[in-house]
């Protein structure tokens, strides 16, 4: 056990508090970055740096930048300052894209909605059954409010849907089918049954050898070939099946990862409790490596996030998608492309990093309650 | 070779059992073992001698290939003709205790205890919390059932691992090196709960090189070498004069380490 009290001193010298360090912000300094000539360079290197490039940058961002959604001020700025005032004139089409302008209260409810409920499920009290019914509650909920048809809401093709509420909603639906799907293709892979072991290793090596595109120029366009006219599921729907399934495969070797982490001792005293092989996965099993792997799938969640950009192509336009459509179809605001992909920039950033704080506090949660 | 007293009808019988592990290694050689009920076993022997692989067959971790092995009036068949429902019912009647503990971190020190009885033998949560803190009580430490397993020191988890092997109420006990992986100070209080449970009645084997415990302990000494059961006596005999030179050797290995 450790022990917290004073350490017992046997040889007669008692326990004595470590040496503070000293020296306040200026014996910081001295140490951090002027210690020795290697470290003081850098620092002067790095400095000269940020006086060669700020200045400009804090022209053109800010003190030469246009405010006002004024084209004509903006087209006489170009090269010298930003042109924000782009975004108080296309923000709306940036976040929504073709969402018909008058209904937009709808997809902006459905977001906020989905972002609720997401952040409830990061947080372990609320894990019960009510959360469940949660889910269920909310994706009625905005599949209602996005699509229509009902309350006497306007009814809204899928292919209308855009911008940023298409990519939470991909991304979200993309990373709760799959994870399901990479567990059992990763309890799969180690299965001591060969026919099982050879179809998921197949499954995860082929299509983790395709690029995404390619599966989703396959969903959209390929696999209605396959079907009898008239039966063609919604393209929105082909899409995400094509991202989960092509996340799964990713996922399913982080998972397998974490698997590998967990001793073999666990499976035995699971198995020496009377536990069958399905209980252990689940009690002992899993708990642990799905803990041991959360940076691993925070990565992978990030960037299936990101991913979804790339349905552009098959004519969803998601946040990036719609910005392209925003600018690229005015001619008055067409230049004005940097401004825009900074502020989609800036929305990818706050979700990521979002992601990832989440992960790391995960991670202290799991050592607070497990390690000494 | 002394015939050790058997009761009528063993509790565990292994006739004529071997064991390969790939195809070269031939681990347990024509394994002949009565173990009444109630009876404390003792197996030693040097590290690879497969005094582990052994004791692993009774709850069937370890599957063999020739031979037959009965388990509390239940057959556990060789590889391949397994029965996955007797071996469930085996290990109803078997507890385990690992050298390296093997308690399931994530979970707290009562759910390692109730995991088998809720999920395995579908006891009523509530019972099976009863039922695991009077086993805590058994090795004195209830006191630290809402804690973490690596909150504890290794003597503590091994008392733990105890308890949760207890909570099945098993008919038998297996113990594999369970004191080999501790600090020297903790050896004693995870000897003296077992010690405890022997004096009740149960049924235990224990692979040890604790010779103390062994003398004070058990009914029976058994001695492997390389896969094979050489000697069998009652621990004075063992001790005071074992019957083959190899196993003469090995405790004067033994007592000039200690």
């Amino acid at each position: 056990m450790p022990k917290t009290g004073p350490n017992p001193s046997p040889g007669g010298i008692a326990a004595r508090p470590a040496p503070a360090r000293t020296g306040g912000l200026a014996g910081w300094l001295r140490r951090e970055l002027l210690g020795g000539w290697v470290s003081s360079c850098t620092t002067l290197a790095l400095l000269a740096c940020a006086l060669w490039f700020l200045p400009p940058l804090g022209n053109w961002a800010l003190w030469q930048a246009v405010w006002q959604p004024d084209v004509a001020a903006c087209h006489a700025a170009r090269g010298t300052g930003a042109c924000w005032g782009m975004l108080a004139e296309k923000y709306r089409f940036i976040l929504l894209g073709r969402y018909p302008l008058e209904e937009g209260w709808r997809p902006l409810l459905a977001t906020l909605l989905l972002l609720v409920l997401v952040l409830t499920s990061g947080v372990r009290r609320c894990w019960n059954r009510w959360l469940v019914l949660a889910w269920v509650l909310v994706w009625v909920l905005f599949m209602a409010l996005m699509g229509g048809g009902v309350l006497g809401w306007v009814p809204v093709p899928t292919d209308r849907w855009g911008g940023l509420p298409l990519t939470l909603m991909l991304s979200t639906l993309s990373i709760v089918l799959a994870c399901p799907l990479a567990v059992v293709l990763a309890l799969g892979r180690r299965s001591q049954m060969p026919a099982i072991r050879v179809l998921c290793s197949l499954y995860i090596e082929l299509v983790r050898g395709v690029p995404l595109i390619s599966v989703l120029f396959m969903a959209s366009f390929l696999f209605p070939l396959f079907l009898p006219v008239g039966a063609t599921p919604d393209v929105l729907l082909r899409v995400l099946l094509g991202i989960a399934l092509f996340a799964a495969a990713y996922l399913a070797e982080t998972v397998r990862a974490g698997l590998q982490s967990v001793p073999r001792g666990q499976t035995e005293a699971a198995a020496s409790v009377g536990l069958g092989w399905w209980p252990t996965q689940r009690l002992v099993v899993l708990p642990q490596a799905l803990g041991a792997v959360v940076p691993g799938l925070m990565n992978s969640f990030i960037s299936i996030f990101k991913d979804s950009s790339l349905i552009t192509i098959v004519s969803l336009y998601e946040l990036t998608g719609s910005l392209g459509l925003a600018l690229s179809g005015d001619p008055l605001w067409r230049p004005f492309m940097v401004e825009g992909y900074l502020f989609i920039t800036l929305i990818y950033f706050v979700v990521c990093a979002a992601m990832s704080r989440y992960s790391l506090w995960v991670e202290q949660q799991q050592a607070r309650s497990s390690a000494r | 070779m002394i015939a050790p007293a058997i009761a009528t009808d063993p509790l565990i019988r292994f006739q004529q059992l071997n064991k390969w592990f790939g195809r070269d290694f031939h681990v347990l050689r024509d394994i002949d073992l009565d173990i009444a009920r109630g009876e404390r076993l003792v197996v030693c022997g040097p590290s690879g001698s497969g005094k582990s692989t052994l004791i692993r067959c009774i709850n069937a971790l370890e599957p063999f290939q020739q031979g037959s092995l009965q388990v509390a009036g239940v057959v556990l068949h060789p590889e391949g003709q397994e029965d996955a429902r007797a071996i469930a019912q085996v290990r109803r009647h078997v507890g385990m205790v690992f050298q390296q503990f093997n308690l399931f971190p994530h979970l707290s020190v009562l759910d390692n205890l109730t995991l088998g009885p809720i999920h395995a033998a579908k006891v009523p949560p509530a019972q099976a919390q009863a039922h695991a803190l009077v086993q805590l009580e058994r090795v004195h430490i209830a006191d630290q059932a809402h804690k973490f397993p690596l909150q504890l020191s290794g003597g503590q988890q091994q008392r733990v691992a105890i308890a949760r092997a207890l909570c099945l109420s098993p008919d038998i006990l297996l113990f594999d090196e369970p004191t080999s992986a501790l600090d020297p100070e903790m050896v004693h209080e995870v000897l003296d709960a077992m010690t405890q449970l022997a004096r009740q009645g149960i049924t235990m084997i224990c692979v040890t090189h604790e010779m103390d415990f062994a003398r004070s302990v058990a009914d029976r000494v058994v001695f492997m070498d390389q896969g094979q059961i050489i000697e069998q006596a009652t621990p004075a005999a063992f001790f005071a004069q074992p019957a083959t030179q190899r196993a003469q050797q090995f405790l004067d290995k033994l007592i000039g380490r200690s």
